[in-house]
């Protein structure tokens, strides 16, 4: 290659695309056009994958997900215009981070239930009003949800959750007192629990 | 193949997209043309087909907002005690120096440098970024270099 060549192609001051590629989901959230955001959140469970639509919070995944495939995911049940966008969750990470210091038993948050359809969906929304610090079975969220012989489903219903910890499928149990499963493992939901005094 | 998620997009063309700009319309407009790029690709992007060529794609966009800043610059009377641009490129060492002189090439030869060695297209996307044959765009490049290369001596 040629001196003049080799100018044409030297470097162009490409520090500014990283920060202007930064920018630019304020940017657009500010013209509306950022469908879903989404961002890392930490917490004593590792890291989590939050992501909102304008309805509210959408998913809440824990990091043994794969984030690539769960972003495609997103992208193709909601909207390409999914973008990272940390400001947008002070909100989500300011109560998380209370809830897991045990100063907040009740979350303010507004959920988009868009990726859970029927008798899933009534599961879910049956959960979402268990209190903190209580338990209850997967039989009673099937009655809940209209299907009171439906444990098996209510368990599979479960098991879908999109956003563990707020939707508190932990607190969900089998009848006669095993904990059943969990999303992000077994040792999750103990430790759950126990933050919530239910488990010495 | 579904199209990607749009940060995804994001993360594999901003250099590129940055590069073309800073070429085009020099380092203090870039930012500002870089926004302004990928929110009308944001605003079009569910309406993609999936198999587009998304970096030809985008910098017909970005080439496009270039355009729209010459237009709205001309419509701009320039401060009188501006020193001309071209008197600080008598010899030219470095890339945005050559771009600057570039900038003065005719549209044609300009667009397809740009293209080619700004943002590395490669000469089959060269071609439809242009909307000509590739043996044009192969011609067009060096017809440019060979005039640039005049105008630096």
């Amino acid at each position: 290659m040629n001196e003049l060549e080799k100018m044409l192609r030297g470097e162009l001051a490409v520090d500014g695309a990283r920060a202007a590629a930064d920018r630019f989901a304020e940017r657009a959230a500010a013209e509306g056009l950022l469908d879903v955001a989404y961002a890392t959140v930490d917490s004593p469970l590792g890291k989590l994958l939050a992501a909102q639509t304008r309805r509210g919070l959408v998913e809440l995944a824990y990091e043994d997900r794969d984030a690539d495939a769960l972003l495609a995911e997103l992208s193709s049940k909601l909207s390409p215009r999914l973008l990272e966008a940390p400001a947008q969750f002070d909100d989500v990470r300011r109560q998380l981070e209370e809830y897991f210091e045990g100063r907040r038993t009740d979350f303010e948050l507004p959920i988009d239930w868009s990726l859970s359809q029927g008798f899933t969906q009534r599961i879910l929304q049956a959960t979402a009003k268990v209190p903190f610090g209580q338990l209850a079975t997967y039989r009673e969220m099937a009655t809940k949800a209209g299907n009171e012989r439906a444990v098996r489903a209510a368990g599979n219903a479960l098991g879908s959750n999109h956003i563990p910890i707020v939707v508190p499928c932990h607190r969900i149990i089998r009848t006669g007192g095993a904990l059943g499963g969990y999303t992000g493992g077994l040792e999750r939901k103990e430790f759950l629990l126990k933050l919530e005094g239910v488990l010495l | 193949m579904a199209i990607p998620p749009f940060q995804t997009f994001l993360d594999s063309e901003r250099d590129t997209v940055f590069r073309f700009l800073v070429a085009t319309v020099g380092p203090d407009e870039a930012e500002d043309c870089f926004q302004e790029t990928f929110i009308s690709a944001l605003r079009a992007y569910p309406r993609l087909k999936p198999d587009s060529n998304l970096r030809a794609w985008v910098l017909k966009i970005a080439h496009r907002k270039a355009l729209d800043l010459f237009r709205a610059r001309k419509r701009r009377p320039l401060p009188v005690e501006e020193v001309p641009e071209r008197a600080v490129m008598a010899s030219p060492n470095g890339s945005s120096d050559v771009w600057a002189v570039a900038r003065d090439l005719p549209t044609r030869q300009r667009e397809a440098l740009l293209f080619r060695f700004a943002a590395d297209l490669p000469y089959s996307d060269l071609a439809e970024a242009l909307g000509c044959t590739e043996e044009a765009a192969r011609q067009r490049v060096s017809e440019a270099v060979r005039n640039l290369r005049k105008v630096m001596q």
